[in-house]
């Protein structure tokens, strides 16, 4: 069943550090099929909607969900087969799990106990652990006693009291209101920066991906659709989710030279010279509406259009437009009422070829 | 469990507590179609016990439990009952968790045979414990011809008779208890490097502790009032195999009157084992 | 309301068949008398025209063979006729009569279970005994344990069920062993008569001391012993017509074919002695 790749020799070789993984998943209509590769010291995030498989790998990774396919191999050594209480593994769940009729303590103590310290020498390594996370007064807390982001912090600490090579993280942020999550994510950040193995954390919200990881993973329906940095993804969306989260418009087409020809019908100038297949994306902050056709500009990109919808976006509106080509715009309240800009009212849009920004598909 | 329109009111009410709550509650109202029928049960339930106190030989009763042979069954009755829970545990609780935590073909199949001994009449029960575990039974013979132990007219046959019984109520109330609790803090445990046992041990059975407590007291109680099943499978001998549900029954062939007495006696003694049990839990809740 | 309404049919009806009553009454006398005569069939059958409705028999467990046989008789000797059982322990049985249950007879096993229904004055005509039962000692088949007296039984090692003491059987025992000087501790006091055949049936135990009548219904799955200290410990069985009878001239001609000698024949044949 397994598909056990053989290109590793069975005579003692140098191990490889870190996470190298092919994660494949089958469940009837879904199918999930995810490489991973991570080095010691690598934050990755896997995002992706909901439903993406973002999960289900994270929980092929911990040993809860049996592989149907691929390997998985930490720090050299393979793990398929290995069920979940003898891997290196400490999970954070998304609502911590935290077991409710212990304390804190007795909570982080459980991990070093099964590892087969004593009970006083678990207790004194939970009691580190606690400490380290600013929770010394908590020891003896109940978690319903804890507050949202005291019980990250326990649950973080008791995942990393079993010294794991391999930390994940299911949604860690998802379950703490926004001003906790504030605070919580620069602590988490700094925790993950200090830890020494592999860590993956699985999140919907871009920005938790792009402040705690150092590499994104997005995953789509089951897949990989794109990785790299966070900054090289912002830039260089390659799906229009991606594009979505990071606030960009993004199209498909052909281009030759300066011009992109899209797969739907217009064509956008670009800075770039290129050919072939490529991606052209634009934030919504270089549009310019005009309630008439311009005269006299100089903005190559020039599209007629119809106001499909406005919303407040921070202090701006954004504006959903649809026609020659759908994109979405930005503009300054006053800039919103001078335009007289209504669901239905017919603009012209521009963009200035310098702002868009032309890469490879 | 705790509507809003409750807190609500209760936030718009002075006083203490206590006192909104009482008034809260008659505001919510009762709808009689429920009211009455709720009281006409308890009233069904109620009138049989009413009846055996109203009926009671008071004036005799003293006489009629100084006989040593009232304690002799009633010491038995919880020595047995208390076994056969402790068994029910002891078997109950992973056949459970069986039942609740794995998958396996057939495995409906095998809950519904688990509940079988609560349709079965008990003294059918009894004559199919026989036709297993006794002398001549199908598992019995080996019993017999190789430890020499033979269970019929014995203590421990009581306590088999009564399990046979009574194991079924713990098995269904803990299985429930089971289902409803949250399977991913095993699952935490075992990425904590716990073994499925280990994880349930540590975590799943203080998890679901009032539930078997819950399944425990019903098993005992169940196991307490064991008539037909015991008699059948155990028979009758004082101080050995006559449990108080015996005592009273024969009892009864002859004097009705003593059997009321025994029947006080059982009665008082489980409402105060039950009385005290649900107390300790309630606050330990 | 369909009790009242019965009841006024019945007092109609005893106006019209008390005659047929009479008949059947003095039959039995004369049975009673030792003639052997088939008179309670002739005059059954002369008065069948007037017997109709159904015949409610309150019976102890131990009759259920030959009194279901008999009631077959009995519905064959008069069409329209229908009589309903309902067997059970006479203790138990008595308290349901004297607690209201509709019944038309009361056959019981012992005249201590039948003095409960007497003592509360449900009973229509004098309780009259109609057989007898003896103990005898239920074996395994074959006797592998070789028992032939009371004696035996209090052989260490020998596995031994009882009744109750407070059930027929049981006091009847009890009677048979003080008349021996036996002492015997059994492993079990069991909670009627049946209970303990069963347990020597299924070989848990090794002998019971039960009636007659019930090693004679159990077959070749137990053998019975005779002994001689049954003769101080027999057992009679009366047999009534209620107060409350609701079929009351059927429910005596019943009562007369139980105490003919065509009925003594089928009770005999079950084991149980003639009064």
């Amino acid at each position: 069943m397994t598909t056990l790749r053989k290109d590793t020799p069975v005579s003692p070789a140098p191990p490889v550090e870190g996470l190298d993984a092919r994660l494949v998943v089958d469940r009837g209509a879904f199918r999930l099929d995810v490489a991973l590769t991570a080095a010691p010291g690598d934050v990755v995030a896997l995002l992706g909607p909901n439903g993406a498989g973002k999960t289900t790998a994270l929980r092929a990774l911990a040993g809860l969900v049996p592989l149907t396919g691929g390997h998985l191999r930490l720090d050299g050594t393979a793990l398929e087969r290995t069920p979940p209480e003898a891997r290196p593994v400490g999970v954070v769940f998304q609502d911590y799990l935290l077991f409710p009729h212990l304390s804190a303590l007795d909570n982080v103590a459980f991990g070093p106990r099964c590892h087969g310290a004593s009970k006083a020498q678990a207790r004194a390594v939970a009691a580190a652990w606690l400490d380290r996370m600013g929770l010394a007064a908590h020891t003896g807390a109940k978690p319903r006693r804890l507050s949202g982001g005291q019980a990250q912090r326990v649950a973080l600490a008791r995942a990393l009291a079993v010294h794991p090579r391999l930390l994940l993280l299911d949604e860690p942020l998802a379950a703490l209101d926004a001003r906790t999550r504030l605070e919580v994510r620069a602590q988490l950040r700094r925790h993950l920066a200090e830890f020494e193995a592999v860590a993956v954390l699985v999140t919907h919200d871009p920005l938790d991906a792009m402040v705690l990881a150092d590499r994104l993973v997005v995953v789509e329906e089951g897949r990989v659709v794109q990785e790299g940095g966070p900054a090289d993804i912002a830039r260089h969306p390659r799906t229009e989710y991606i594009a979505q989260l990071v606030g960009l418009n993004l199209y498909r087409g052909r281009a030759d030279g300066h011009a992109v020809r899209l797969d739907t019908g217009p064509a956008i100038t670009t800075t770039e010279i290129l050919t072939g297949p490529v991606f052209v994306a634009f934030p919504p902050s270089a549009v310019t509406l005009h309630r008439d056709r311009p005269t006299g500009s100089s903005a190559r990109n020039l599209w007629r259009c119809e106001v499909a919808g406005l919303e407040t976006h921070g202090d701006q509106i954004r504006a959903a437009l649809t026609g020659e080509l759908p994109l979405a715009a930005d503009l300054t309240t006053v800039a919103a009422a001078e335009l007289d800009l209504h669901p239905g009212a017919a603009v012209w849009a521009t963009v200035k070829a310098a702002q868009t920004h032309a890469y490879p598909a | 469990m705790t509507p809003p329109v409750k807190q609500a009111a209760a936030d718009t009410l002075e006083g203490g507590p206590r006192r909104a709550r009482v008034r809260v509650r008659v505001r919510t109202g009762i709808p009689l179609a429920l009211l009455l029928p709720a009281l006409l049960g308890l009233a069904f339930l109620l009138l049989p016990l009413v009846a055996l106190l109203v009926r009671a030989p008071w004036h005799t009763l003293p006489e009629q439990l100084t006989g040593a042979e009232v304690w002799q069954a009633l010491r038995l009755s919880l020595v047995c009952a208390t076994a056969a829970t402790a068994v029910s545990l002891v078997i109950g609780v992973p056949l459970a968790w069986l039942l609740a935590r794995t998958d396996f073909p057939g495995r409906g199949l095998v809950r519904a045979l688990v509940t079988l001994p609560l349709v079965l009449p008990p003294v059918v029960g009894g004559v199919a414990l026989l036709l297993a575990l006794g002398r001549n039974g199908v598992v019995g013979q080996w019993l017999d011809s190789w430890f020499g132990v033979t269970l019929p007219f014995t203590t421990a046959g009581v306590v088999v008779a009564e399990t046979f019984v009574a194991m079924p109520f713990l098995v269904i109330s803990v299985e429930g208890t089971l289902r409803a609790a949250d399977p991913r803090y095993e699952e935490a445990a075992t990425t904590l490097g716990a073994s499925r046992f280990t994880a349930f041990r540590r975590v799943t059975l203080p998890l679901i502790a009032p539930g078997i407590a819950a399944g425990a007291v019903l098993a005992w109680a169940r196991a307490l009032g064991e008539f037909g099943a015991t008699i059948t499978f155990a028979g009758n001998f004082p101080g050995r195999t006559q449990t108080m549900p015996l005592a009273v029954y024969l009892a009864l062939q002859s004097d009705p009157e003593a059997a009321i007495a025994l029947s006080l006696v059982l009665l008082a003694v489980s409402i105060a084992v039950l009385a005290g049990l649900r107390d300790r839990w309630m606050t330990a809740s | 309301m369909t009790r009242t309404e019965r009841r006024t049919r019945r007092a109609v009806q005893v106006t019209g068949a008390g005659f047929a009553a009479l008949l059947a009454l003095s039959a039995c006398s004369s049975d009673d008398s030792g003639g052997t005569s088939a008179k309670p069939d002739a005059s059954s059958s002369s008065a069948s025209p007037e017997l109709s409705g159904t015949v409610t028999v309150f019976a102890a467990a131990s009759l259920k063979e030959s009194f279901t046989s008999l009631g077959q008789e009995f519905e064959k000797a008069h069409p329209g006729t229908k009589v309903t059982f309902n067997f059970g322990g006479s203790d138990t049985l008595a308290a349901s009569i004297t607690g209201g249950a509709p019944a038309d007879v009361f056959a019981s096993a012992s005249p201590k279970t039948m003095a409960i229904v007497t003592d509360a004055k449900d009973n229509a005509t004098e309780p009259v005994t109609f057989a007898r039962n003896q103990l005898e000692i239920a074996t395994l088949p074959g006797n592998p344990d070789k028992v032939s007296s009371l004696e035996d039984l209090t052989k260490s090692g020998l596995k031994v069920v009882l009744c109750d003491k407070e059930v027929p059987c049981g006091a009847a025992a009890q009677k048979a062993l003080e008349a021996g000087s036996l002492e015997l501790t059994p492993v079990s006091y069991e909670q009627d008569v049946k209970a303990a055949l069963t347990k020597v049936e299924l070989k848990e135990a090794d002998a019971a001391v039960v009636y007659k009548t019930d090693v004679h219904a159990a077959g070749d799955k137990v053998e019975g012993v005779e002994f001689p200290e049954s003769a101080d410990a027999v057992n009679d069985y009366p047999i009534a017509l209620l107060k409350d009878a609701p079929n009351a001239e059927a429910a005596e001609a019943f009562i007369a074919l139980v105490r003919s000698a065509d009925g003594q024949k089928v009770l005999t044949a079950a084991g149980f002695l003639q009064p």
